[in-house]
């Protein structure tokens, strides 16, 4: 493991919060590396940024960051988030949610807060399983794996998050993986940037209770899987749909322009109050 | 946009929209149910011309949510709610109240349980605004029981949610959400619109939870150069999460004590000839104008009968109750439910005492008739 960068200091509660909770070999800890890169290479200030998380192994992040952190109920990030962006809509709201929290119990608010595009980054940590209640399965666990609530394996097909918050609405939608640390930080920053709701969907191994449950071998065995088993936009866009078949597909995967929710409140505001007539034509 | 001074024909929900209005509301999330709908359905017209924000959300858990964020980013935020969507909402209650967050939420109750009776009138969430939510702590709840009241009590509600930092229910009915009365407004003048104290100290030595000096600290708000954390995990004085047990035990002892504490600022009756009768009526909400009606009709048959009402219900008037009523003959208990504050008044009456319930859950009020009725037996 590299030192940790000056920098990072910067961003991190260091002397007061840790150690972690996170288990030894858990990706999240690479995703919260991912998160500061891309802020300090967009040079934000740290009292602008808000970053809400709900409950479960990666919504203790807001925990460690020094900046303005909301750790909320199970479930509802993306509702207090969308509470806050309309109160101040100069804050720079960013939602760190696990695959259940955002999609399971969060999957009523996740579709919605897509749909008005609100001006808020989503980071969804999906490691196939809810790993701080112990590895039982979650909306994204593969058919047939193992968890502590489907040992005799998993019968519900998994979602696919992507292609879910693109239907529903999002600017902009990308999934990384804990492997490719230096792609997934220039997604993360693309999707900071991204006026409207953005999404990156960070793949992460949770070696103590999927990767065990599912003899998938220890930490660096699940990380080379994420190598060997995934292609970028690029490359998919070349294969046929029987060579994707079980492959990972990482990159941009939708981005488009749409009006974003707290500019069309700020317009209906003005609107309503006839200040729009009085601008000179 | 408020008719200060002015007489006006107003319904009760109109009335809160117009009290959240005049405290300064900056947020309102909700979700429609019936029979609080005109509430957001005002403020959705309203609040924009304000510069505030209206937002419809996708359930009562995120609207309860959402009001908590905006809270938190400095709004004074509010949420209105009946039956069903009070149930969601209890989770949220329960973080607003560890997370210390000031806001205002409008239960007007519509008999249950379930789906019950969406359009008719009860007092049934009474002790789910106590004990709804997981764990325990106090809350503060108020009833009101006129439109007037529904205006007033609103600013109150708002008042004391910034001034203690922590939800305050407003506790309406079917009857006077949707009543229609003549309503004299207060001039601006006389009406004190309370906003939470802010901090003064340098960013570094900021703590979210500082317990000085009445177990209330000033409360930075989100983007506003402090920054802070905050859990519903029990934490420390900063906000961070805590299993030390002494941090464990000034944080649950600080949350009850900043409401018990101050219980003469919080608790309000209302007494109407109380210390010269024998029987006495206690009632609240929509019942207590039936018990103000059964008084002046059994007047007219020479019976002499005083009228208590709690305007605060929680935390309960322990104090008041024991004072007046702990001596009487008969206490008659007219409520829209199968029984719930009869229970706080048998707690704190002696046995002497004879607690004689009137009770409707058929989604109908109580009349006065009734309550003559019931008196009438013990007379």
């Amino acid at each position: 493991m590299a030192a940790i960068l000056p920098y990072e200091y910067k961003y991190l509660r260091a002397k007061k919060k840790f150690p972690h909770v996170w288990c030894p070999g858990c990706g999240i800890g690479i995703v919260m590396g991912s998160i500061i890169r891309a802020i300090d290479s967009l040079g934000w200030n740290k009292n602008e940024i808000m970053l809400v998380s709900g409950i479960g192994c990666t919504s203790r992040m807001p925990v460690y960051l020094d900046f303005n952190t909301l750790h909320t109920m199970h479930g509802r990030a993306l509702a207090f988030a969308t509470g806050v962006k309309l109160a101040n809509p100069g804050l720079k709201v960013i939602a760190v949610m696990g695959d259940g929290d955002a999609l399971a119990i969060g999957g009523n608010h996740i579709i919605h807060a897509a749909r008005r595009n609100i001006d808020i980054t989503s980071i969804i940590v999906n490691n196939f399983n809810y790993g701080m209640t112990g590895g039982q399965h979650s909306p994204t666990t593969p058919m047939n794996a193992v968890t502590a609530t489907s040992p005799h394996g998993m019968i519900e097909p998994g979602f696919d998050t992507c292609a879910l918050l693109s239907a529903a609405g999002a600017s902009f939608v990308a999934r990384a993986t804990v492997y490719h640390v230096v792609e997934m930080d220039g997604l993360i920053r693309q999707a900071l940037e991204k006026k409207g709701f953005s999404v990156v969907e960070a793949l992460s191994p949770c070696p103590t209770n999927y990767g065990r449950a599912n003899r998938l071998g220890d930490a660096v065995k699940m990380m080379e899987e994420m190598r060997d088993n995934s292609v970028t936009v690029t490359k998919a866009a070349k294969m046929t749909p029987e060579e994707l078949s079980g492959k990972i597909v990482r990159g941009v995967l939708a981005e488009r322009e749409a009006p974003e929710y707290t500019d069309l409140y700020r317009d209906l505001c003005e609107r309503v109050q006839g200040k729009a007539a009085e601008v000179p034509k | 946009m408020i008719p200060w001074g002015e007489t006006r024909l107003v319904q009760g929900n109109e009335a809160i929209a117009l009290g959240a209005l005049a405290s300064g509301i900056r947020f309102f999330g909700g979700y429609p149910i019936t029979p609080s709908t005109e509430v957001a359905e005002i403020l959705a017209r309203r609040l924009p011309e304000t510069g505030g924000v209206f937002i419809q959300m996708e359930d009562e858990i995120a609207s309860i949510s959402s009001v908590m964020g905006a809270s938190l980013g400095g709004a004074k935020a509010m949420t209105a709610t009946s039956g069903p969507g009070f149930s969601l909402m209890q989770e949220g209650l329960g973080y607003g109240c560890m997370a210390e967050i000031p806001f205002v939420v409008v239960d007007v109750m519509r008999a249950g349980p379930s789906t019950g009776l969406p359009t008719q009138v009860s007092q049934g969430d009474v002790m789910q605004a106590r004990w709804g939510t997981h764990g325990d702590h106090p809350v503060i709840a108020l009833c009101p029981a006129s439109v007037r009241e529904c205006f007033d009590m609103t600013i109150r509600a708002f008042n004391l949610s910034e001034e203690f930092r922590t939800p305050v229910l407003l506790l309406s009915d079917e009857v006077i959400g949707h009543m229609r009365e003549r309503v004299t407004f207060p001039r601006r003048e006389d009406v004190r619109i309370l906003d939470r104290p802010v901090p003064e100290t340098p960013v570094e030595w900021y703590e979210h939870y500082h317990p000085a000096p009445s177990n209330v600290s000033p409360m930075a708000s989100y983007g506003s150069g402090y920054r802070f954390h905050v859990t519903g995990l029990t934490h420390d004085r900063q906000g961070f999460p805590t299993r030390r047990i002494d941090e464990v035990d000034e944080k649950m002892a600080r949350l009850k004590n900043k409401i018990v504490r101050r219980l003469d600022e919080l608790v309000e009756v209302k007494t109407h000839d109380v210390e010269q009768s024998r029987v006495v009526i206690f009632a609240y909400g929509s019942v207590y104008r039936s018990a103000l009606a059964a008084q002046v009709m059994l007047e007219k048959k020479h019976k002499k009968v005083g009228v208590f009402r709690p305007v605060t219900l929680w935390p309960f008037p322990d104090r008041e109750v024991k004072e007046y009523l702990d001596e009487k003959d008969v206490v008659i208990v007219p409520e829209l439910n199968q029984g719930q504050l009869i229970h706080e008044v048998e707690r704190l009456t002696s046995d002497c005492v004879r607690i004689v319930p009137v009770q409707r859950v058929d989604g109908y009020e109580i009349t006065p008739e009734e309550i003559v009725g019931a008196a009438m037996e013990v007379m």
